[in-house]
């Protein structure tokens, strides 16, 4: 924790929910000390030291690489670890858990989901013909074939992005911008040839097609994955796809 | 997870008032972009009638073209055409995000994905008014 020094305190309003008491949830304030150099992450854990040690929340890497500990702070979408409490300074800020997902206690909520969602677009590379045995050495690639997928794969799955996305809060089964993100990650690996598997998942009802380009997906990423553009990329590829087998003689089927 | 362990419902988010389009700009711009399609879409309901009218003949067509110097259609139009500016400017500036071209490492800068559908709107807009005005 940083050393500066206090330079006032700060309101903070954190939503609170014990399951075994059967109440509904509610806010509880806290007053943490203010300094310049402290995020939500330091507040919070100002409050479980000094305080309240009933306090639940996830956290581990306090310097966004985890992806552990996004809370909703003031209605959007931050890791707790990046977010300045000077960015708010003097007016109090509201932490609740990352919306879209059930919440089990706190600032705690249920992945297991986004979990499925994940093994449903086989985030792995898949070979054409099976492994290369080793003795025939490594699977080369090329500056340029690498960045067409770098920036897809900066994800450190902290679901900032499902908790900005009101579609995933209506369409609970939408496979939701980081998994797309990944399944597009691999299909544009030079390395994999698992594209059309994943289109099983990535075109179906609840893939691509539920996502109305909102755009608060991308504009949340802490790594700049940008998975508003992942899904609109894989729905031309998709439509390109589509007027390929519908138009085009023999469905375009030997170029792929 | 235990089952006697009661959560709150992922949607505990969303079922809070006001809606969600409402609570921050981003998503209320979002909003406005799907409804101006509303009016888009009349535009071009406007522009059927009036090929029936023109298939009806003349004094059909005539009368049509009347009733659209009413105040009532003209400010119709307004709306519509400020509405389908809005809505085409910003579809073109999220169109790089839709396409990735790349020309070796680097992906194509998104103003020079942007420009060509400006382009397209000015080089069509003038062969439209060339034949209507030529």
């Amino acid at each position: 924790m940083a050393n500066s020094t206090p330079e006032g305190t700060m309101r903070l309003e954190v939503f609170r929910y014990f399951p075994e008491k059967g109440e509904e949830p509610h806010f509880q304030t806290y007053e943490v000390p203010f300094r310049k150099d402290w995020v939500v992450l330091d507040a919070l854990n100002y409050i479980k030291d000094q305080s309240d040690g009933s306090l639940t929340f996830r956290w581990s890497c306090r310097m966004g690489v985890c992806g552990s500990c996004g809370v909703m702070v003031n209605g959007v979408p931050k890791l707790g670890c990046s977010a300045f409490l000077r960015d708010y300074y003097p007016n109090p800020i509201r932490v609740e858990p990352l919306a879209n997902f059930p919440v089990l206690r706190d600032l705690v909520f249920q992945l297991d989901s986004f979990l499925e969602k994940l093994k449903s677009i086989q985030p792995w590379i898949v070979r054409r013909d099976g492994e290369k045995p080793v003795s025939d050495g490594e699977y080369l690639q090329t500056p340029a074939q690498h960045a067409r997928f770098k920036d897809f794969s900066m994800c450190i799955n902290c679901m900032l992005c499902y908790a900005a996305c009101p579609v995933v809060g209506m369409e609970p089964h939408f496979l939701g911008p980081a998994a797309i993100a990944l399944a597009q990650r691999y299909n544009l690996d030079s390395r994999d040839a698992g594209r059309e598997q994943r289109q099983e998942t990535v075109s179906s009802h609840d893939g691509i097609w539920q996502c109305t380009f909102i755009g608060q997906c991308s504009a949340v990423c802490p790594k700049h994955v940008d998975p508003a553009g992942a899904i609109q990329q894989a729905k031309l590829a998709s439509t390109v796809d589509w007027f390929k087998e519908v138009l085009w003689p023999f469905g375009g089927r030997e170029k792929r | 997870m235990k089952p006697d362990v009661r959560t709150i419902p992922a949607n505990w988010w969303l079922r809070r008032s006001p809606p969600w389009w409402l609570r921050r700009r981003p998503y209320f711009l979002f909003m406005v972009r799907e409804f101006t399609s509303v009016f888009v879409g009349a535009y071009v309901v406007i522009f059927l009638m009036m090929i029936r009218r023109l298939n009806e003949g003349q004094a059909a067509y005539e009368a049509f073209l009347a009733s659209l110097q009413s105040p009532l259609a003209i400010v119709f139009h307004m709306v519509a055409l400020a509405f389908a500016v809005f809505h085409t400017v910003t579809w073109f500036h999220l169109t790089p995000k839709a396409m990735a071209v790349r020309i070796g490492e680097e992906r194509v800068k998104p103003a020079l994905i942007i420009a060509p559908n400006y382009a397209a709107w000015a080089v069509i807009s003038a062969i439209v008014a060339w034949f209507l005005l030529g």
